[in-house]
């Protein structure tokens, strides 16, 4: 049977998790669809065919899709989802609040958060904030499954030529509305995607310290992160949060200041390639996993970094 | 109005919990067991409602083993005004509890269920949209803001990248995220008169709900770990590494 990916986009361009979940689809096996939904969004629909290994792309098109509602996008998952035996989302918020809907509705569990594909039914997925992988088994005719995107390398953005297929829009659900958005507005690349990431903890001691991230943030085109106990501090935005209950991330290269390391932190970006750990305190957890660490107070070794990069 | 928070006794979020040697299962013996954080900051959410007086009763539900009641005085000393106990010893997955909860909202007329986004033992962030598809009820997931009005529930909610507000019609669905309030410390007297309050016990079947775990776990290991790396002694030398070495700047 077919797999089918949702795909994560912003009508204009499709977001680099898709592909990663297009990958881990690919490890199941079969032909694989991929459903882009919104509203005005057949760009993101052409770029979505030209995914390696894609075989169809599936576009529903309609004003009541637009904002992504889970009532509206879930209706239309379910509207072909006996067509597959296994439906893949990406586990970013869009994917981890439309997709339990759909399994709900039809009557099977959801794998959460999967980082390898064992076979067809059987997966691993991290529980305890990381600490424990599991290894679980499905016993349902539909595998309904969000995929840790950081565990599969994507397939090739370019290269593949799907057919597209438009589908007819389902009826908005006239229960819930959108109302507004702030997306905080940045020029750096997002967390997610970015190869380069900079990394502050309750060590930056207030949210005006943070500032002294920028200069090397600019210099390396980095996204800006932060630990849980720097948000809850108030010293960043929770949308900078890496960890177990923030982003999982896996740059090329993950520069910790001020991190202490502990391991719901870990475990959102112990993946990346090169991990680099900057603390006062020389027995701080993060020195555990870092393979470049420097004991010092980071508001000096900034700006060395800084101005000998 | 009235509120229903479903909360779950889980592992405490301070504990470090291993690995069965054989591999069965985590080792929960004799370890401490707390309600999921998540679900602290919606039993206080759903308190304030009911401070602020838009809501009427806030009735908390805990699905699982008898000590599940430990959960519910929990819920009750922070301002649930009383508890249902689904006690049951078989392994609750997301899909069953969501349909015990569904049961329970009918049978209980609810209007606004709040609840915690994820639970910290299996994270499986699946709990309450469940419930809101079942229910055939609009959700609004990882609020960080919830305002009641003209029988409407706008949450505010984190998304990646920043934060996007809903509206919907009640009843309705909310989970927490966990910038929606700072739970309040529970004090010894609103201990002592939790203890008072009504916790009613049923059993799935009375709901005539299917429980039957959907997903076997074969088996639970340790992470990989990632070794330590060196230690360089200054900046120049990092530098040096990260260019020559690692080649990633």
């Amino acid at each position: 049977m077919s797999v089918l990916v949702i795909a994560e986009h912003d009508n204009q361009s499709i977001k680099p998790a898709t592909l990663n979940t297009i990958a881990a689809a690919q490890k199941i096996g079969g032909d694989i669809h991929v459903l882009v939904s919104g509203k005005g969004c057949g760009a993101a629909a052409e770029q979505a065919a030209k995914a390696v290994g894609v075989a169809k792309v599936l576009v529903a098109d309609s004003d009541s899709l637009g904002d992504q509602l889970a009532e509206n996008f879930a209706a239309q998952i379910l509207a072909i989802a006996g067509n597959y035996g296994h439906i893949l989302a990406p586990a970013t918020s869009v994917g981890k609040n439309v997709l339990p809907r759909v399994a709900a509705k039809l009557d099977v569990a959801q794998i959460s958060d999967i980082i390898s594909v064992e076979s067809a039914d059987t997966f691993t997925r991290p529980i305890y904030a990381g600490n424990v992988i599991a290894t679980v088994q499905s016993s349902d005719s539909t595998k309904v499954i969000t995929v840790r995107t950081t565990a599969f390398d994507p397939v090739a953005a370019e290269g593949g030529s799907a057919a597209i297929e438009n589908l007819n829009a389902v009826a908005d659900s006239g229960k819930s509305t959108f109302v507004s958005r702030e997306v905080a507005k940045s020029d750096r690349p997002e967390l997610t995607a970015a190869s380069t990431i900079i990394s502050g903890g309750r060590g930056m001691g207030s949210a005006e310290n943070f500032s002294v991230l920028n200069p090397l943030a600019d210099k390396l085109n980095a996204a800006i992160g932060a630990s849980r106990a720097a948000v809850d501090a108030g010293y960043a935005p929770n949308d900078w949060q890496v960890g177990q209950t923030g982003k999982i991330v896996a740059p090329q290269l993950y520069m910790a200041f001020g991190i202490s390391g502990a391991i719901q932190h870990l475990a959102g970006m112990k993946d990346s390639k090169v991990i680099v750990a900057v603390n006062k305190d020389p027995e701080a957890p993060i020195f555990g996993v870092a393979d470049y660490g420097l004991v010092g107070d980071l508001f000096d070794v900034v700006p060395q970094l800084t101005e000998k990069l | 109005m009235k509120i229903l928070v479903p909360v779950k006794r889980v592992v405490d979020y301070n504990v470090k919990v291993r690995c069965k040697s054989d591999g069965s299962g985590v080792d929960i013996a004799n370890v401490k067991m707390s309600m999921n954080p998540f679900d602290e900051i919606a039993v206080e959410e759903a308190t304030r409602l009911k401070e602020a007086g838009v809501a009427t009763e806030v009735i908390a539900i805990s699905c699982g083993v008898a000590q599940c009641v430990e959960t519910l005085r929990t819920a009750a000393a922070i301002g649930a005004d009383r508890g249902i106990l689904v006690e049951t010893d078989v392994e609750l997955q997301p899909l069953a509890v969501a349909k015990i909860l569904k049961a329970i909202v009918e049978k209980e007329g609810i209007d606004l269920i709040i609840m915690g986004k994820q639970a910290i033992d299996d994270d499986c962030n699946q709990t309450g949209q469940m419930l809101a598809a079942l229910a055939d009820m609009p959700q609004g997931t990882f609020a960080s803001k919830v305002v009641v009005e003209g029988g409407k529930v706008n949450v505010t909610r984190e998304v990646d990248g920043g934060l996007e507000t809903v509206s919907l019609s009640l009843p309705a669905v909310v989970t927490s995220d966990l910038r929606l309030n700072e739970p309040r410390y529970v004090t010894l007297p609103n201990i002592m008169k939790a203890k008072k309050k009504q916790i009613d016990t049923i059993k799935p079947a009375d709901l005539g709900v299917d429980v039957d775990p959907r997903i076997k776990t074969l088996k639970v290991s340790d992470p990989p770990t990632r070794s330590a790396g060196i230690t360089v002694p200054d900046v120049a030398t990092l530098v040096d590494k990260l260019k020559n070495e690692a080649k990633v700047i």
